[in-house]
């Protein structure tokens, strides 16, 4: 390996800054998991078609496994190990998992969910995405919606869906 | 994946030195990423773009709006101007990939995105599109999902943007740099015909940087609809989908499909056939089959043309009601 | 036994809840370890054929790469072992350049990081020479022949062809599953490491203990120089029932290079490489009076197989137990193919039975113009109608009843494609299932700690199911104390032989022997240590015709012009025991119906015709049931309880899937008048012009 495909970055996780030397290839939830010990994103398929690895970035919700660490650079990042939500303890209430390996991914992408509508986003069941009509009422379709980014097998999206809209009030 | 060096652009030009001299551009990655990790895309340098000020959506004299090509798809989603003006834009937007993706993927990455064809993801077979010469498996194989319009005995591959349906659908013009200057092309225009060369997939000079997309202002954007059908209720490609706008009186239609060809399929001949009568449910039926006419399924997706008939026929119906 | 504290039947959190929503819960590829190498494995890329040549040459220099190990310097494993059926030819890896199937592992590439491994993986040539292969299942294919007799054997009591002949109504046709995929959410992922001696592993598996008898016979290792541990398990569903090639392959590299050696496999690995449900083609034959009483049940499914494992895809269990008719005739025809060997996939056999057999149930209902559910209690049974054994508990009608009841089953008009919700046609339909439960040996220990605690070790497992939750309470109980004062250790295979989760029987057997220790425990005043085997009070058990039940009842929205369905209600009444745990009880089966719904609408491997192989090995391509596909579910349990299993408990872990893809294929033809005999219900299949 050459100094060109490397890479000295410094990133901010949970509140921590870091600072390493990543291969280019390596991806943010690579970075994550094997050089920063945050085990909490998961690598269910390693190409953004699961959700597992969601991590908030500056904030917004991304899937880290097709994020380039080198390219997150700089950035502030919150894995499910700096989240400190009640949803934690609604899904917790709520059963909202079975085997668990999901769950990181279905918290983080409800925080940044959560956001998202709080400033005003429409979603896809949004039936009518004028600025001008009232922001859509956080209710079961719009939360299906806006978390199907996060596959779950054992089936426990009744009991997620459940969780989220009791912590969204 | 093979190595790379990687390099943030300082500015435009220092992109599109690198550019012309081989580097690919990064922007959210989420679609050249997933291709590196395929081993589809082996560059050996990228040059990230995310950083330059290309992001950002602002108003036009004309109306219409001037969109950075380094716009996040959710920022365009959720922009007021888009969703009052380009509903079905926004619609089209939010009905693609998932919320993670879409905080992720850029404007001018949703337009460069390569296939979901199967054969074309999985390095071990042949395609065309990716090893020129190679084959395509999909015509006698399994195209379940293939295009029904404008293929060619080379590549039966779909273009996967929803974006790209409602743009195609409201005349948008890509614009870009390279180091010799700029220039525009009409997204209609963008994507070539497959004919035997699937590999070459837009019109943009070698080396050229997307830097926005121009929405010009538009009589038929304001009352306008995207419907997408796929095989799960989210989080998948369409299967087949169509961006509608109406102007002011209803008198007038643009119509564009998704899922049905190599491009976001501009249909035309249905706009033409609406003008030609009122709007009733015999004048949308004749409009979606005289624009179906062309279609030539594969053995194994010929429902798409029924789909794709009964979809233009459902939206309008949804509009004009 | 005293319950009397009252630990099982109260609803309560996972004890792991806590450490699964902080990221703090440690899964197989978690764990830190000091000195690992990655490893990356090669599949092959032809369905059949022999290895010609693999270059290591063009790899062995590139950045970080330690080794390559094929077939040509592999260790030698004994082919000898296997596990339930016998000797298993999918564990031989690396041995001979015989290539069986399309993503057969010819190659494991070590590196010191993950990112190099995979690089050298994907750089390095492997060249075949290719042989003409067979990957097309179909009933009538002439490699068929009578699947092997181990369980769900063919039975032929009464007349079939009689009672056919002399029956009012006759319902003959062909259902279709395709290969479906466990779909795990982790990937498959194995370290192995040597302590002295000792092979020690943490891997992604449903059963620590038999992975560890498996991979001690493959290495010819004594059992007591392996360990296999696994703290938390990302789901299995079948297929990490098996010793994985995540496990094979990485303890290969941990003895050929003496570092610790991580293996995961990529998601497309997980597809192309371990267990799948095979496609099955069933031809039922259901005979009736006009009053809907059966007469007969003839019921041939055919399943695909590779000639490297044996398999049975179980699909007439229900046949030969749910409905009183005097002649049932079932045989099941196992096609060979050059194929992943298929294996169990949740409700292996009667998750596809079931849809065969409860949709001509609902078929048999339209033309005898007569409610389905009516049609369900006419033919109760009073024994079973083909072993002439009792029914330990048999509370099928009381699903039924209470499911139709909370439904609203009995305002349904039966004639189909009358209810409409603007574009949409609506319909409603429902299937009864039951599926088999009972309990295999294991063995436990207990201890009574000098701080008044109890440590009970047992080597079971927690795949997502609750065991760990349940297991605690049950050992609460069984000692009459508090379950704070419980520290159960489970994830091990040191902690001694038990029956891995699978078959819906993890829970019934640990709770058995854990049952058992307890009494011991007391009998010494819950002093010192008891380990007990329960391999003699299982053999005691009366033979009687022994499974949970349930009805499910769905509700579909149907577009005509686009084809998509849409599942708008779902709700499963439950008989599964007793309940130890309502809160995990109810995700189970909640759980196992949005499995049943993926299978319905969305779930389908795709083979090129061509080359035989997977072009949809990836979550993209795949589909499983997303967060807009699920409604909000009711599932609820009715008083059940099983005689002569403690606490009467059956398992729920696969009950939820069987019937809920009959329910729903039933509410479509409902909504649109035309059959789904093909899963799944694509819009393809639905459209209508």
């Amino acid at each position: 390996m050459t100094d060109d495909h490397r890479s000295g970055i410094s990133l901010r996780v949970n509140g921590v800054t870091h600072r390493l030397t990543v291969d280019n290839r390596t991806t943010l939830l690579d970075a994550l998991r094997e050089d920063l010990g945050r085990t909490g994103p998961k690598k269910g398929c390693d190409h953004g078609q699961c959700g597992a690895c969601t991590v908030l970035l500056d904030g917004r919700r991304v899937v880290s496994c097709l994020t380039l660490a080198v390219a997150a650079e700089g950035a502030e990042v919150t894995t499910i190990e700096g989240v400190e939500h009640p949803l934690q303890a609604a899904f917790v209430a709520h059963d909202g998992f079975q085997c668990g390996f999901c769950t990181s991914g279905q918290i983080c992408s409800a925080v940044g969910m959560l956001a998202e509508h709080a400033a005003g986003w429409p979603s896809a069941v949004t039936a009518d995405v004028s600025p001008d009509t009232p922001p859509p009422t956080l209710d079961a379709a719009e939360v299906r919606e806006r978390l199907s980014g996060n596959l779950c097998r054992c089936g426990a999206y009744p009991a997620i869906v459940r969780a989220v809209i009791e912590v969204a009030g | 994946m093979k190595e790379f060096a990687y390099r943030r652009a300082t500015d435009l030009r220092d992109a599109l030195i690198a550019g012309s001299t081989g580097a690919r551009y990064l922007g959210g990655g989420t679609n050249l990423v997933d291709l590196m990790k395929s081993g589809v895309e082996a560059p050996d340098r990228l040059v990230d773009v995310r950083w330059l000020p290309l992001a950002g959506i602002r108003e036009t004299p004309d109306g219409g709006l001037l969109i950075g090509a380094t716009t996040t798809n959710s920022d365009l989603a959720a922009h007021p101007g888009v969703r009052r003006r380009y509903p079905a834009l926004s619609q089209a937007v939010l009905a693609g990939a998932s919320g993670q993706l879409r905080n992720m993927a850029t404007v001018g990455g949703n337009l460069l995105q390569r296939t979901r064809c199967g054969y074309f993801a999985d390095p071990s077979y042949a395609c065309n599109k990716r090893l020129p010469g190679s084959g395509c498996p999909a015509i006698a194989g399994q195209h379940h999902n293939h295009a029904v319009l404008g293929w060619s005995p080379h590549c039966a591959a779909t273009h996967p943007s929803d974006m790209a349906v409602a743009l195609v659908a409201f005349d948008a013009i890509v614009r870009y740099e390279t180091l010799d200057g700029g220039g525009e092309i009409p997204l209609e225009e963008f994507y070539p015909p497959v004919g035997d060369t699937p590999q070459r997939e837009t019109a943009l000079p070698p080396g050229a940087l997307i830097t926005a997309v121009v929405l010009p202002g538009s009589a038929v954007s304001p009352r306008s609809r995207y419907r997408k059908v796929r095989e799960r209720a989210s989080y998948a490609f369409a299967t087949v989908s169509v961006a509608v706008g109406l102007d002011g009186d209803g008198g007038s239609a643009r119509i564009a499909l998704g899922g049905v060809a190599s491009r976001p399929w501009r249909a035309r001949t249905a706009e033409s056939s609406l003008l030609a009568g009122p709007p009733t449910a015999d004048g949308f039926r004749a409009a979606a089959d005289a624009e179906l006419s062309a279609a030539r399924p594969l053995p194994g997706n010929g429902y798409k043309v029924t789909l794709a008939r009964n979809l233009i026929v459902a939206v309008l119906e949804e509009v004009h009601a | 036994m005293n319950t009397a504290n009252g630990a099982v039947g109260t609803a309560r959190p996972r004890i792991e809840g806590k450490a699964k929503v902080t990221g703090a819960a440690r899964y197989a590829a978690d764990v830190p370890m000091p000195d690992l190498l990655a490893g990356s494995v090669v599949l092959s890329t032809v369905s059949r054929g022999r290895i010609r040549g693999v270059d290591v040459s063009a790899v062995r220099d590139m950045p970080g790469v330690v080794g390559v190990i094929d077939h040509t310097n592999a260790p030698r494993l004994n082919p000898k072992a296997g596990g339930f059926f016998g000797p298993d030819g999918q564990l031989r890896l690396l041995q001979d350049a015989v290539v069986p199937f399309a993503g057969w592992p010819v190659a494991l590439v070590v590196a010191e990081t993950p990112e190099q491994a995979r690089a050298a993986a994907d750089a390095l040539p492997v060249t075949y020479d290719e042989e003409p292969h067979d990957t097309a299942f179909t009933a009538d294919h002439p490699a068929g022949r009578p699947a092997l007799t181990i369980f769900d054997e063919p039975v032929d009591v009464g007349d079939v062809e009689a009672g056919l002949a002399a029956s009012a109504v006759v319902v003959q046709e062909r259902y279709r599953t395709p290969e479906e995929h466990c779909s795990a959410m982790e990937p498959h992922s194995a370290t192995v490491w040597w302590e002295g001696e000792r092979l020690e592993a943490i891997d992604s598996n449903q059963g620590p203990f038999t992975i560890a008898a498996t991979l001690a016979a493959l290495f010819s290792l004594s059992l007591d120089r392996v360990r296999v541990r696994t703290e938390q398990v990302g789901g299995g569903f079948g297929s990490k029932g098996l010793c994985g090639p995540q496990l094979i392959l990485a303890a290969m590299a941990a003895l050929r290079f003496r570092r610790p050696v991580r293996v995961t496999l990529t998601r497309a690995q997980v597809f192309l490489a371990t267990a799948m449900r095979p496609a099955t083609d069933q031809l039922i034959r259901i005979g009736a009076d006009a009053d809907g009483r059966l007469r007969a049940i003839w019921h041939e499914p055919a399943f695909e197989i590779s000639p490297l494992a044996e398999y049975i895809e179980g699909c007439t269990e229900l046949t030969k137990t749910l409905y009183a008719a005097p002649a049932i005739r079932t045989n099941l025809t196992a096609v060979p193919l050059d194929i992943l060997p298929p294996g169990s996939m949740r409700g292996p056999g009667a998750v596809p039975g079931s849809f065969a057999l409860e949709s001509a149930m609902d078929e048999l209902a339209e033309r005898l113009d007569l409610d389905p559910l009516e049609l369900r209690l006419r033919n109760e049974p009073p024994v079973g109608p083909v072993s002439g054994l009792p029914f330990s508990s048999r509370n099928l009608v009381a699903c039924l009843r209470e499911g139709a009841r909370r439904f609203g089953w009995d305002t349904r008009d039966r004639r189909p494609r009358l209810r409409r919700d603007g574009a949409l046609l609506i319909g409603t339909g429902l299937a009864a299932t039951s599926f088999s439960v009972g309990a295999f040996p294991s063995s436990a220990s207990m201890t009574a700690e000098p701080d008044g605690t109890f440590t009970v070790a047992i080597g079971a497992t927690d795949l997502g199911t609750g065991a760990r939750t349940a297991l605690t309470a049950i050992a609460a109980d069984a000692l009459a104390v508090g379950i704070d004062l419980i520290r159960l250790k489970i994830s091990d295979s040191a902690l001694g032989p038990a029956w891995p989760a699978g078959g819906s029987r993890g829970t019934t057997s640990w709770a058995w022997a854990i049952a058992e220790a307890a009494a011991k425990l007391r009998e010494q005043d819950r002093r010192g240590t008891v380990t007990v085997d329960t391999g003699q009070s299982l053999g005691d058990l009366p033979s009687l015709e022994r499974h949970a039940y349930s009805a499910v009842f769905a509700e579909v929205g149907v577009d005509p012009a686009t084809g998509e369905v849409r599942v708008r209600r779902l709700l499963g009444m439950f008989a599964v025991g007793r309940v130890v745990n309502p809160l995990t009880a109810r995700s189970q089966v909640v759980g196992g119906m949005i499995g049943g719904l993926s299978m319905a609408l969305h779930e389908e491997g795709v083979r090129d015709p061509v080359s035989g192989r997977h072009v949809n090995a990836d979550f993209a391509g795949y589909h499983i049931a997303s967060h807009a596909d699920v409604p909000d579910i009711e599932a609820d349990f009715v008083p059940d309880y099983e005689p002569g299993i403690p606490l009467g408990i059956k398992g729920a872990g696969e009950i939820g899937n069987v019937g809920t893809a009959a329910a729903i294929a039933n509410a479509v033809w409902h909504a649109t008048g035309v059959r789904q005999r093909s899963l799944p219900i694509r819009l393809d299949r639905v459209l209508e012009a």
